[in-house]
């Protein structure tokens, strides 16, 4: 693609200097500089944590930044909120289609601003001119359709229309074609190139490497809050890129990590599987996902952001409904799965987002501790409170869960606590697999210490255990085994040795993007997923 | 140093909050009860306050049901009109003798609750659209079964329970007060009743912690059900008549006032039954001065909700949602 | 601000890079359109087997009672379709149509039309702001702003009319009278208010912005929607439009009633939910409530000739059947559509 290097372009659309902001004592973002030229497309990548969305915020003027400065357009500009950022040029479009679904998308292309005559909204002119914009954008749609008729391709192209129709000299497009089909994303890509042509700078938040190999000009990699990388995109090399996300050296090969895992510990496979999934295949999120994990043994799953990890646990839980795929304990398959039949079946799940999904804000440490355990402490309905009283107190004793007492509430407690809590609940069950993802996710370094330590202990007792980590240190020397997972399809195992971070680079760099995508989603379906 | 007052300050306002958000209804309970009767010493003569129970005693039940399925998160809009079918079922089945008519009676209520909790947990139908539907059709139904009239209940045991004493208490009283300790162990000592408190705090959790969260949702609008159809019963009793068409009007309105001026919040996950004792109790009195002072049934209507209003503000957590 | 087509992007249309939109199933697509034509699919019906089997159904005074004996009520489902759409509820608009009574009457007798119109709509209108400020500022839940307002509202009604001892009566001769009296003009009346509302809900930025706020709140917000206005504005308008029915119910009634409007939301939520409005919100229409009170107005006169001996109370059991059935098939649907 010959153009002209917008990098030598003398006026920047955006410039960040020095941006800062913290939330609740927590760094999300320490002396952040990024900058934008017009016409340039610009990749800001990194991974769960590292900042991308809050500078995203801060940038549109959700969050106000609490050191630094931004320049718009040649002014020192501090947005109040996204809609002055888009008056001003700066838009956004986002992951979920923030429209209407309900509505037409004429509608949806026009809402707020509706072309008017007499003062009422001229539906006709509304739907013409909706149909023209959209047919530029390669979309040829009955507009009167509600919105949510169309395929989500589609619907992006909608907010992008949309976003794009009021003079808009940047955009910032986050994650937008993680549901999108090859083909669609083509359209999208086309449309970013006609935006380049207009000196409209975009910036394009994902982490599909080929993607922002395919379109973007230059990249800026964010970890921990931290710029670590600015510069061109087709000098980077795959494997350098993501070794900057994750925050590995290539060459260090470290003998022994700074996590409290016991690195020497081996582990035998032998004799049936504590736990056997095979094919799980869920719309637009797995394909054909396969692993074992066998008793006293901790298998991790590694993968980036998107890769469907937090979704093959659930999968296999029953939490999310697959379309086919079967799961096995101890050779015995399960025939309905819920979350409830897998606890009885001895397969338990540390969820992701322990705020959502998780605890129960307002019921104390006891209650929490014991809610899945609950009916066998009870006896003809009443609970025992003598038999809660003994579990919890044995539990908190053994995950030292520091708390002021049982019956605080569990909302006041620190995140490495609530996590202890959330872990406390599931070993109540005196479970065969214990599926962990994220355990160690948003919680101090001394609780941290105290969970890797716990997960090794189990494991020795013979517990099965799934370990999703994006601590890839974590994960490294607390996994016997590692099956790498990318956009939904199995792309490798590291085994013995070869559980290194390097081979888990490696295996995420050399893999192919799939060729063929999976169907179209339609935005319901996505939605059902993201929820 | 400036951080660490202010932040105690910060801290003792927040507990101001809280001790007034728990405690501020048995607060403003005695503070009226005292008005009361400083107003007017005979207030406390054993007629008015039997009397005073009376009145009560049947909004109390209905609000004990009310109370625990706004602990998940629903509502419960029918308990009205529950009462209504109650009330006209009672005549028809006195041939069977009191228990054989209130077993007919207490099904019915569950009945109805099946169905409404069916819709809402399988259906998953708004509770306040499924409750209006039974709300309307239920009513209808029983007017349609007492052939739209009044009809005179003259069974003693039936009488008993409206308008006899025992100990000086009305026995509905003494009926209420077992309901209220049986909701009370409910909802505090049985697996059932943690679970209910749970599923409404953070229901996506409580299914992923394997918790039947259709059963419970069924279940608990079935309580209701029962409940507002023994307080229809009482409510017979202490009319000696049956009459569907204006039994029991108004009183889901009652019963939600009760539990929300009792502090249990509509968000869920918390039940306050003694809570809405209190608050049953304290519209009750707010009623009975304002009348007994011959303040206007208008201007008690305004006040009441003005109470509901300012205890659902009061109860709101700030910023979490 | 409009946008300048022009400065668009232009791409050359490429219809092999053309964007396929999703083919909807059938199954979708048959619920989506039953949702809409529903209630006036089965209002035809009714009606024609209705016709068919009896002589005195299809004349004109047996129409004109369906059309107007309503009293005004009808209004109470035109506001409550806007707040509805909104995903909110108003459940003091029988209280309100009790209050727009007492006040049109009260001002008919003491004063003169003027102000017989004039105090229901200033009260309805401000009543309606304060339960709008509580929902959109205070951020309280609309169910319990207008349970409170419900209460109030007959309060204050009772409190102007001596606890419901006065009764207000309308001088005969009046123009507020006449407002209300015969058959024509209050069918104008409702037509001009019902067209006025779908005109307001489909064709203008206030309806479209009630819309969006029901269907994906956030997004509307984003979107740049003044939201919060448009909630205060919502209540208002229901309360308005509450009270000035109540007003010209008076009217008609040449009284101002005390006991009337109890559980007359309730008619008008079942009227606007089975007209195809979805309760969550973001999707429904006035044509839709206009089907929905026709349908239970047709229902209540069937019931009223043929079934006279049971009264109101079948209307009301067919009434709850009917919304139960409604309601589940939305629910139904909307699973199908993917929709929760």
């Amino acid at each position: 693609m010959a153009q002209q290097d917008p990098t030598t372009r003398g006026d920047r659309v955006l410039e960040v200097t020095g941006v800062s902001k913290s939330f609740a004592g927590v760094h999300a973002l320490r002396g952040v500089d990024f900058e934008l030229c017009p016409g340039e497309v610009h990749a800001l990548i990194g991974e769960n944590g590292a900042g991308k969305s809050t500078l995203i915020k801060v940038m549109t003027g959700v969050y106000r930044p609490d050191a630094g400065r931004i320049r718009f357009a040649g002014e020192e500009r501090h947005f109040g909120n996204p809609l002055e950022a888009q008056a001003a040029g700066l838009s956004t479009i986002y992951q979920e289609v923030n429209l209407v679904p309900l509505m037409s998308v004429a509608r949806n292309l026009y809402l707020g601003r509706e072309p008017r005559r007499f003062g009422v909204v001229d539906v006709r002119r509304m739907n013409r001119d909706s149909a023209e914009t959209l047919a530029r954008y390669g979309v040829e749609v009955d507009v009167t359709r509600p919105l949510r008729s169309l395929g989500l391709g589609a619907q992006q192209m909608v907010a992008l229309a949309r976003a794009v129709q009021i003079e808009a000299r940047a955009v910032i497009m986050d994650e937008p074609t993680s549901s999108l089909e090859p083909r669609e994303v083509e359209t999208l890509f086309s449309v970013i190139r006609e935006l380049k042509r207009q000196s409209i700078a975009v910036v394009y938040v994902s982490h599909r490497l080929d993607e922002l190999y395919a379109i973007c000009d230059r990249v800026t990699v964010l970890r921990d809050g931290e710029v670590v990388h600015t510069g061109e995109m087709a000098g980077l090399e795959r494997l350098q890129l993501i070794s900057l996300m994750l925050g590995r050296t290539m060459s260090a090969v470290r003998d022994k990590g700074s996590t409290a895992f016991d690195t020497a510990r081996h582990h035998k496979r032998e004799g049936v599987p504590a736990l056997r999934a095979t094919g799980l295949t869920v719309r637009h999120r797995l394909h054909d996902v396969s692993l074992e994990i066998h008793a006293g043994e901790v298998l991790g799953l590694g993968g980036l952001l998107g890769a469907g990890r937090s979704e093959t646990a659930k999968a296999v839980i029953g939490a999310l409904a697959a379309e086919s795929g079967t799961v096995e304990v101890a050779g015995k398959p399960m025939r309905r799965r819920s979350p409830a039949a897998a606890i009885r079946a001895g397969v338990v799940m540390l969820p992701e987002d322990r705020k959502v999904e998780g605890i129960i804000p307002n019921l104390s440490v006891r209650e929490n501790i014991s809610l899945a355990v609950l009916p066998r402490l009870s006896r003809a309905g009443l609970v025992s409170r003598a038999r809660q009283d003994e579990i919890v107190d044995l539990f908190m004793e053994r995950l030292r869960i520091k708390a002021s007492g049982p019956h605080q509430k569990v909302c006041d407690l620190s995140g490495g606590n609530q996590q202890k809590v959330m872990l406390a609940r599931w070993l109540c069950l005196n479970p065969k697999v214990l599926l962990l993802d994220e355990p160690t996710r948003g919680i101090d370094v001394g609780a941290k210490a105290e969970v890797q330590a716990l997960i090794d202990e189990l494991a020795g007792d013979g517990m099965g255990v799934l370990l999703i980590s994006s601590d890839l240190e974590e994960l490294i020397e607390g996994a016997n085994r590692v099956v790498v997972l990318k956009d939904g399809r199995v792309v490798g195992e590291l085994e013995g040795d070869g559980v290194t971070e390097h081979g888990l680079m490696d295996a995420l760099s050399s893999a192919p993007e799939p060729a063929a995508g999976p169907e179209q989603a339609t935005a319901e379906e996505h939605q059902e997923h993201e929820g | 140093m400036s951080s660490i007052t202010w932040g105690r300050a910060t801290l003792d306002r927040a507990r101001i909050r809280h001790v007034l958000q728990e405690y501020g209804v048995y607060a403003a309970l005695l503070l009226l009860f005292l008005v009361a009767v400083t107003l007017n010493t005979s207030f406390l003569s054993v007629g008015n306050m039997r009397a005073q129970l009376l009145q009560v005693t049947p909004v109390l039940v209905v609000a004990l049901g009310m109370a625990l399925v706004i602990g998940t998160e629903g509502i419960d809009l029918s308990v009205g009109a529950v009462i209504a079918l109650a009330a006209a079922i009672v005549p028809l089945y006195l041939g069977y003798g009191f228990p054989g008519m209130l077993v007919v009676v207490l099904l019915a209520g569950a009945a109805s609750g099946a169905v409404s909790g069916t819709m809402v947990a399988f259906a998953r139908v708004q509770p306040i659209v499924a409750t209006l539907a039974l709300m309307i059709g239920l009513r209808g139904l029983a007017n349609i079964i007492n052939g739209n009239a009044g009809k005179p209940v003259t069974d003693s045991t039936v009488a008993a329970l409206g308008t006899g004493n025992l100990l000086g208490i009305p026995v509905m009283t003494w009926v209420a007060a077992g309901g209220v300790a049986l909701v009370g162990l409910l909802v505090r000592r049985t697996t059932f009743g943690r679970q209910l408190v749970a599923i409404g705090d953070n229901r996506q959790a409580s299914r992923l912690a394997g918790l039947p969260v259709r059963r419970v949702l069924v279940t608990v609008y079935v309580i209701s059900g029962v409940l507002a159809a023994l307080a229809g019963v009482m409510l017979v009793g202490y009319s000696a008549e049956s009459d569907p068409s204006t039994v029991g009007l108004n009183y889901e309105l009652s019963a939600i006032t009760a539990v929300v001026v009792g502090g249990t919040p509509l968000t869920g996950g918390r039940v306050r039954v003694l809570g809405t004792v209190a608050g049953a109790l304290f519209m009750q009195l707010i009623s009975a001065v304002l009348q007994q002072h011959n303040i206007h049934q208008s201007y008690q209507q305004i006040i009441e909700a003005a109470i509901i209003c300012f205890a659902v503000y009061a109860a709101q957590e700030r910023g979490t949602r | 601000m409009t946008p300048n087509v022009a400065q668009s992007t232009a791409l050359p249309p490429d219809p092999s890079k053309a964007v396929d939109p999703a083919t909807v199933p059938l199954r979708e697509r048959l619920a989506s359109q039953l949702q809409r034509r529903g209630a006036p699919a089965v209002l035809v019906l009714v009606v024609a087997i209705a016709s068919v089997n009896s002589s005195t159904f299809p004349t004109w005074g047996n129409i004109s009672t369906i059309l107007v004996g309503n009293n005004f009520v009808w209004l109470l489902a035109l506001g409550m379709t806007f707040v509805i759409i909104t995903g909110g509820i108003d459940l003091s608009v029988g209280s309100m149509y009790a209050l727009g009574g007492v006040l049109g009457a009260y001002g008919a007798q003491h004063s003169g039309s003027l102000m017989a119109l004039l105090l229901p709509l200033a009260v309805g209108a401000a009543w309606g702001t304060m339960q709008g400020l509580l929902v959109a500022r205070a951020a309280m839940a609309p169910f319990i702003v207008t349970l409170a307002g419900l209460l109030g509202a007959r309060g204050l009604m009772q409190a102007i009319s001596n606890e419901g001892g006065t009764t207000y009566l309308v001088p005969k001769n009046s123009f507020f009278a006449s407002l209300g009296s015969g058959t024509w003009v209050p069918l104008i009346i409702l037509a001009v208010l019902f067209a006025l509302g779908a005109l307001l809900l489909a064709r203008t930025r206030f309806g479209a912005t009630l819309t969006a706020m029901g269907g994906n709140e956030n997004a509307a917000v984003l979107m740049g929607l003044p939201v919060a206005r448009a909630k205060v504005l919502v209540y208002m308008l229901s309360g308005t439009l509450a009270a000035a029915a109540g007003a010209l119910g008076a009217a008609r009634l040449q009284s101002g009633v005390t006991t009337i409007g109890v559980g007359y939301e309730l008619t008008a939520i079942a009227s606007v939910v089975i007209g195809g409005t979805l309760l969550t919100g973001g999707s429904g229409s006035v044509g839709g409530t206009l089907s929905g009170v026709l349908l239970l107005g047709v229902i209540h006169n069937l019931i009223d000739s043929n079934f006279s001996q049971y009264g109101s109370a079948f209307t009301d059991t067919v009434n709850g059947g009917f919304l139960a059935v409604v309601v589940l098939l939305q629910t139904l649907l909307r699973r199908t559509q993917h929709l929760s």
